[in-house]
């Protein structure tokens, strides 16, 4: 079993520029159903075996697919969720760094009223090991497994499952939902997810400076979670007023520092990894 | 990207938000013709993106326009230090000169992203002139919020604002304009913060934004290339802009152990883990998911370029930027800038061990660690 993605999951990959193309491929070669594309102005033409539309409503019509995924560059990548949302796409991962915040104010409100989920922006996806790959994380090191992955950022998310591979442990599912300062899935949903998945026995959680998306996790795991859990938060060492490359990384007013978060974690019963070499073996122990 | 404040009051005012009549000047014979045109008592304001410009000695009140001048030759050329600045200050090159006002009332306004909203929200306090983080850690109930939907914020709200500060009479109407203006600023700017801070009541009866401050969405500027021609890069870390021109992301830190590493998230738990080895990171630097032996090798070239780096610690998890590619580069990087400190290096992921061969084969002296801790005892021990 996973979270979001399987073997039955129909891609349409948006934007097939090159960022776009390659990573379709790549995720093509993984074992993912890619059926359309969606690229104005290249509607009739075939790309990697699959058709490609000028919208997404006829990519919708002709291919079905049940899942998105958005390499549009930042300027119109807002646009091209709208254009998924609106197609009724259930799950929509965008990729795309950079998108300005008042074009994800509106997607959010647009969300509010859609049954669609989006994943992201600025995040390296969603993979089921074994089964779907819908992003740009690095295929091979992934083993089938029972441990849930879910994190802001996407190197320090390959570290974690690097390290869980190499100590035999596989995953069931691993996100990342994301740096920037406003996503379409939470901590929460996700965990919420892993709760009720039965074939994720344990979480892995790492978070960053910056917002406050820990400490609500937390306060959800306290009352809600039953699995082991084992976290880590990046930043501790980043200097308050300081963006620390992802638009959401950042400690202002004296908030979103690295030491409530892991605060709130210990008291959460959340197992807190010493240090970012530690994530595995730190929930290894718990399981 | 931060506006100054007379950039930010030129923006509110084409909104009508009211401003008080000033200048800017250079020097302090402009500074004196200005404060001599606006009838002598002025106030001169050092212009930094720093807050806290008053209590470092950057805001002076002048009775007259000998006064301003003589204001303003301390305060141009000075270092200002306040708390934002950090210890080394900020050199003033401009002064902003004003009209002193009849304050009767301080009032501090702002919009800002509320992240657990996803929209923006307006806050106002009657306590203007005070830090809002103050506020909201002493005294909470004293913010008033209004969030802002997506069809702006709405005269409704203004008013209920207005109302809940104790806004009566003449003021009332002007205030909530003013309130309704700074809105339609922040959205229609991309920014990410508007403050006036303090909006002020005046003795007659105007309501003015006497100071303000702007921040603008940086991955927004590409619609406003009226406002990227604000930018100042004299307030800029020198390195950063550097970096930026290169596609890299670098923040200067205060130890000696210089890092690289790709993605942002590894990069912040790197300079985690060389604390916790006992060291201290030079830096923030995240070379991103596509660096090409170019980037890697101006990233060297930055790093280097503080005195204080005694070592250099590389940690690459390669995915789609594969750790041979990495390795060549760093060669090649090593060869043509004669690092001089110690480097060690974590690789792992896509190709790494043709990555390790190729390091290996250079005949270069690199640290090859296990994993990021081995990596992070090395460069700290390195460090000396």
């Amino acid at each position: 079993m996973s979270i979001l993605v399987n073997e039955d999951t129909r891609v349409v990959v948006q934007g097939l520029g090159r960022a776009g193309l390659f990573h379709a491929e790549q995720c093509i070669r993984f074992g993912t159903d890619i059926v359309a594309g969606v690229h104005p102005g290249r509607g009739g033409q075939t790309a990697l075996g699959f058709p490609i539309f000028d919208s997404l409503r006829e990519a919708a019509a002709h291919a079905r697919p049940n899942a998105s995924v958005i390499f549009v560059p930042a300027a119109g990548a807002g646009d091209a969720i709208l254009e998924a949302v609106e197609s009724e796409v259930p799950l929509i991962v965008c990729i795309t760094e950079g998108i300005p915040v008042r074009d994800m104010v509106r997607v959010a409100a647009a969300m509010r009223c859609s049954g669609s989920r989006l994943v992201g922006p600025n995040c390296p996806g969603v993979i089921t090991p074994g089964k779907c790959k819908l992003g740009i994380m690095p295929g091979q090191i992934h083993e089938p497994g029972r441990v849930g992955v879910v994190s802001r950022s996407g190197t320090l998310t390959y570290e974690a499952v690097g390290q869980l591979s190499a100590l035999g442990i596989g995953q069931s599912t691993c996100i990342g939902i994301g740096g920037d300062p406003i996503i379409g899935t939470s901590f929460i949903d996700v965990l919420e997810m892993f709760n009720l998945d039965p074939g994720t026995d344990g979480v892995i959680m790492i978070g960053e400076i910056g917002g406050s998306a820990e400490e609500e996790a937390a306060e959800f795991v306290k009352g809600q979670f039953n699995k082991p859990i084992a976290g880590f938060i990046a930043g501790a060492t980043a200097p308050p007023g300081r963006r620390m490359g992802h638009a959401g990384a950042i400690i202002s007013g004296g908030k979103g520092t690295a030491s409530e978060k892991q605060a709130a974690m210990k008291a959460a019963g959340i197992a807190v990894a010493p240090t970012p070499a530690e994530l595995a073996t730190t929930l290894a122990q718990l399981l | 990207m931060k506006l100054h404040e007379y950039q930010a009051k030129d923006l509110l005012r084409a909104y009508g938000v009211p401003t008080p009549r000033g200048t800017v000047a250079t020097t302090p014979g402009q500074a004196r013709e200005a404060a001599a045109r606006l009838g002598g008592k002025v106030v001169v304001k050092a212009q930094i993106h720093a807050g806290g410009r008053g209590k470092g000695g950057g805001v002076k009140l002048a009775g007259d326009a000998d006064e301003a001048e003589a204001h303003a030759a301390r305060i141009l050329g000075m270092c200002l230090v306040t708390h934002q600045t950090g210890p080394e200050g900020r050199l003033v090159r401009r002064v902003l000169v004003e009209e002193q006002l009849p304050i009767e009332r301080e009032i501090y306004l702002g919009v800002t992203l509320d992240r657990a909203l996803a929209r923006p929200v307006f806050m106002a306090s009657a306590q203007g002139g005070m830090e809002i983080e103050e506020v909201a850690a002493e005294n909470p109930e004293a913010i008033l919020r209004e969030p802002v939907g997506w069809a702006g914020l709405q005269p409704f709200q203004a008013r209920r604002l207005a109302f809940g500060l104790g806004i009566r009479g003449d003021a009332l109407k002007a205030s909530v304009q003013a309130i309704l203006a700074v809105a339609r600023a922040y959205e229609e700017n991309d920014a990410s913060l508007v403050e006036v801070n303090p909006f002020v009541l005046t003795s007659d009866g105007r309501a003015v934004a006497l100071d303000a401050k702007t921040d603008i969405d940086d991955s927004a500027m590409f619609r406003h290339p009226d406002l990227a021609e604000l930018r100042d890069l004299d307030e800029e870390e020198p390195l950063e802009t550097d970096a930026i021109n290169h596609g890299l992301n670098y923040i200067k830190l205060d130890g000696n152990v210089g890092c690289m590493v790709n993605g942002a998230g590894l990069a912040m738990a790197t300079m985690d883990i060389i604390q916790y080895a006992g060291g201290m990171p030079a830096n923030f630097l995240d070379v991103g998911g596509g660096a090409d032996s170019d980037q890697i090798k101006n990233g060297f070239r930055i790093i280097l370029s503080d005195s204080n780096v005694k070592a250099i610690l590389i940690n690459i998890f390669g995915g789609i930027l594969k750790v041979d590619v990495l390795a060549e580069g760093i060669v090649a990087a090593a060869r043509e800038l004669a690092i001089g400190v110690p480097l060690v290096l974590r690789l792992e992921g896509t190709n790494v061990e043709k990555g390790r061969q190729i390091l290996a084969a250079s005949g270069l002296d690199f640290i090859v660690a296990a994993d990021m801790k081995d990596a992070a005892r090395h460069a700290v021990a390195r460090a000396v």
